[in-house]
This record gives C-alpha cells, sequence and structure tokens, in this order.
C-alpha cells in the first residue's frame, strides 16, 4: 500500500508548467481588469434611475451569479458562437465567460460599496454644488474605494481559482499542462500536488494581504 | 421702512413623497439680510421645505427663487439638467444636523473642496479662501487634523466654513445643533448669529425657540406640510395666534431674553 512519491519526471516538463501558470495568471489578470470594468458599468447602469437600463444589467448581474461559471464557461464556448453565428475560439470564450461572471461579482461589491457611503455625504457633495461626476470622483469614489479593496481582492483569488476551469475548452493553463504532464508521465498524483502547492504559494499572499487591508479598515 | 428686495423666494411649492402630501403649496420670502426660522414638530416638512430650497430634493410643483436665479418645476416648466440643479445649488450655502463633513479630507481640503471641486480653483487659491474662514471659526490650528478627531462642535465649525468658503448668497441651516452636547449648543449660535449680523441671509430649521425668538426676523411655524403661522418671531414664539403653535410651544423651555 506505499506510494513511491517521485518527483523527478515532473520537473523535466517545468517548462510546460511555466506555460501553464503564464496563462492562468494572464487570464486571471485579463479576467479582472474586463470584468471590473464591466462590472462598474453594470453598477452603474443599475443605479442610472433609467428603467431601460437599469432592468437589463441586474437581469445580466442575477443570470450570472446565479449560474456555475463551469456552465457558463462550456455554454459560451459551445452554444453562443451557434446563437451568435460566428465562432469563437477558446481563449475568446473563456476570457468572455471568466470576465462577466467576475462582473456580476465586482458589480455586488461596487454597489455594496457605494450603498455604504452614508447619505449626508451626497448631500453635502450635492449642496456645495459638484456635479454628480466630480462627487462621485472627488467624494464618493476615494471612500468607496477604500472599503471595496478587502472585498474586490478576495474576488480575484476567486477568480484565480475559477481559471482553472478553462482547460475544458483546451486553454493550456496550469492545470490542462498539467493534464498533459500527467499522461506523458503516468504520475497524476505528483502532477496534482505540485498543481496544488503552485496555486497556494500564489494565492495564499493574496488572501493574508486582504486580511490584513481588511484589519486595517476596522482597525 | 422700505422692504429689503426678496434673497429667498418660494412660491407655491409642493412635493410629495409617494402618496404622502409633504408639502402642500408653500410660499414664503426672506428680504436680504433677513434671518427666517423653520419651526414645527417633526414630519411637518420643515426640513424637506429647506431641501427643496437648494433642490435636494425636486420640488413636485411651484418655483425657487435665490436673489434673480428661479428654477420652476411641475408640469409646464422643462426638466433641469443635473448640472444647472448644481449650479443653483451653489448659491445657497448648507449646514446639516449631522455634519456630513468629508471623513479622506482633512479639515482644510474640506473647506477647500468647493472651491477646487466645483469651481476649478487652484489648490493655492482655494486655500487663501479656507485659511482666513477656518481662522474665523477659530479652527486654524486644526487645519491639518481628520474630521474624525474634532468634537462636534469643532466639526460644525468647520462644515460651516466648508459652506461660506462658496461664499454662498444665503446659508440653511438644517437643526444645525441637534446633534450638539448643551455646551457645544451656545457655540454654534454664537457663529449663525456673527453671520446673521453680517448680513447674512438665512433660513434655520432649529428648535433653540429662544434663538429663534433673539435672532430671527421672522419665525414660521409649520405643521403636516403648511404653514400654520408666521410673523415678527417675537411675537409668534411669545405670543402666537393660532392655537396648533401655542400647544407645541408649550413643550419649550426658554430662558428670558
Amino acid at each position: 500500500m506505499t506510494y513511491q512519491w517521485d518527483f523527478g519526471p515532473i520537473l523535466q516538463y517545468w517548462s510546460l508548467f511555466r506555460i501553464g501558470l503564464e496563462y492562468t495568471l494572464g487570464f486571471t489578470l485579463a479576467s479582472a481588469i474586463v470584468g471590473m470594468a464591466a462590472g462598474l458599468l453594470l453598477t452603474l447602469a443599475r443605479r442610472s434611475g433609467w428603467k431601460i437600463l437599469s432592468i437589463p444589467a441586474g437581469a445580466v448581474v442575477e443570470i450570472f451569479r446565479c449560474t456555475p461559471a463551469l456552465v457558463q464557461l462550456v455554454w459560451c464556448y459551445y452554444a453562443l458562437p451557434v446563437v451568435l453565428g460566428l465562432s469563437l475560439s477558446p481563449a475568446t470564450a473563456a476570457l468572455l465567460a471568466l470576465s462577466l461572471y467576475g462582473a456580476a461579482f465586482y458589480s455586488e461589491i461596487f454597489r455594496a460599496g457605494l450603498d455604504s457611503i452614508d447619505r449626508g455625504q451626497w448631500d453635502a457633495a450635492a449642496a456645495l454644488g459638484m456635479t454628480p461626476f466630480t462627487m462621485m470622483r472627488r467624494i464618493i469614489m476615494p471612500q468607496a474605494l477604500r472599503r471595496m479593496t478587502a472585498p474586490l481582492v478576495s474576488q480575484v483569488v476567486l477568480q484565480l481559482k475559477n481559471t482553472s476551469l478553462i482547460s475544458v475548452v483546451t486553454v493550456p493553463d496550469l492545470v490542462y499542462q498539467g493534464q498533459m504532464v500527467a499522461s506523458a508521465t503516468y504520475k497524476p498524483l505528483e502532477v496534482y500536488t505540485t498543481i496544488a502547492i503552485i496555486y497556494f504559494l500564489i494565492l495564499f499572499p493574496m488572501t493574508q494581504g486582504a486580511r490584513l487591508l481588511e484589519r486595517r479598515r476596522h482597525g | 421702512m422700505a422692504r429689503a428686495p426678496l434673497m429667498i423666494d418660494i412660491v407655491n411649492l409642493s412635493k410629495r413623497f409617494g402618496r404622502r402630501e409633504v408639502l402642500k403649496d408653500i410660499s414664503l420670502g426672506v428680504p436680504k439680510g433677513n434671518v427666517l426660522a423653520l419651526i414645527g414638530p417633526s414630519g411637518s416638512g420643515k426640513s424637506t421645505l429647506l431641501r427643496c430650497v437648494n433642490l435636494l430634493e425636486t420640488p413636485d410643483s411651484g418655483s425657487v427663487t435665490i436673489d434673480s436665479h428661479t428654477m420652476r418645476f411641475g408640469a409646464t416648466a422643462s426638466r433641469h439638467r443635473t448640472n444647472s440643479m448644481a449650479a443653483f445649488r451653489a448659491e445657497a450655502g448648507m449646514v446639516f444636523q449631522s455634519f456630513n463633513l468629508f471623513p479622506h479630507l482633512t479639515v482644510l481640503e474640506n473647506v477647500m473642496s468647493g472651491p477646487r471641486f466645483v469651481r476649478g480653483q487652484s489648490r493655492d487659491a482655494a486655500e487663501r479662501i479656507a485659511r482666513p474662514l477656518l481662522e474665523r471659526m477659530g479652527m486654524e490650528s486644526f487645519a491639518d487634523t481628520m474630521p474624525e478627531r474634532l468634537s462636534g462642535g469643532q466639526k460644525q465649525r468647520v462644515a460651516i466654513a466648508r459652506a461660506l468658503a462658496m461664499e454662498p448668497k444665503v446659508m440653511l441651516f438644517d437643526e444645525a445643533t441637534s446633534a450638539l452636547d448643551p455646551q457645544r449648543v451656545a457655540e454654534i449660535l454664537s457663529v449663525m448669529r456673527d453671520l446673521a449680523q453680517a448680513g447674512m441671509t438665512q433660513i434655520v430649521v432649529t428648535h433653540e425657540m429662544s434663538y429663534a425668538r433673539d435672532v430671527a426676523d421672522t419665525v414660521v411655524f409649520m405643521a403636516d406640510g403648511y404653514i400654520v403661522e408666521s410673523g415678527p418671531a417675537r411675537q409668534v414664539i411669545e405670543d402666537p395666534r393660532e392655537e396648533r403653535t401655542r400647544t407645541f410651544l408649550k413643550h419649550f423651555h426658554m430662558g428670558k431674553a
């Protein structure tokens, strides 16, 4: 019953892991940026006071919040091209799905952050004669961003973990590359242990950083 | 005595929240340099009326004039753009019960926020406006302090300086002393009194009846969204004509003038 752990063969494929890591980090970064931008637009649309914007934006948020990321990803890759009548590359479909999934959650974080700002702050800024744009930029956002930093970091952590799903549509991320190495070496236990360690080494500092930010906010 | 021209003119103002009518066809004017005190039970509409003067609440109908700048509301009036409403608000300074200082800015930056962010003035120009105001409020030594470290009375003095930095034509006080310790109330009232003596037109929503009596020119008693009684301050406070005013004033203990 004793299994002989042997990481030797794995290390020979280190360059494959490196490519996988680059894809994982690249997709995390890209989907976080696109997702936050889309999330901000969704939040502004929901708060615009115009039903023609707020209702669709609210619907998008709820649809993406209430379906699994894996289902969205597979749907974007296989079903969306049929609906739109154009084909999406695996990378495009993956980026689209991850970004929109993230956008729904980022939008919720932005909404909660803005709602947490006291009514009196809006009143005082408006009473001075600030336009809505100036008010947002100078008074509301600087305060809201401070409160949103920790939840945003947590969401990016989730986002990074969710990139492991894109292996399903053959984007060569860390997990996909791991599968390649596993089938080449017949050492899946070592491969998945290695992958787990890599994820942990990236994410642990991030979660600690988020906790620190959270503590500083309450401290 | 010739009547001073009206600095604030409210005509046929109405406002409802849902089905509730909060302001029912209110008209009143404040001559230049006068202080008008709005008194009445909570829910009478006095704070809503004050917030309508600088459009923090958008009236459903009627008009508000500050100096010569008129905003009309209602079915026949065109919808106002947010930027023109913002420009109108800049004409009036407002001081709130809960101070509403900007917590991420220092005391000096709070006072500079109007000139800088609304008028687009440079830091230096804004500072040249803000520093003397802080001095006038006795707060110059707190210029670089964050608002959270101030007492209530100090916060309110900074809030008054912040409003004055926009060089408003009128000042609106919304229960500016209600959140303060009794010792601090007098200090803010004396600032408001100084402003009145300097000729600043004011509308003051207040529960300080002796202040209303001694400093205001006119007192308006509101209940259920309409004006029950208005008149010279001393007369309304000491010898009200209306039964409702009398009942309301019985709840207040007033020192001798």
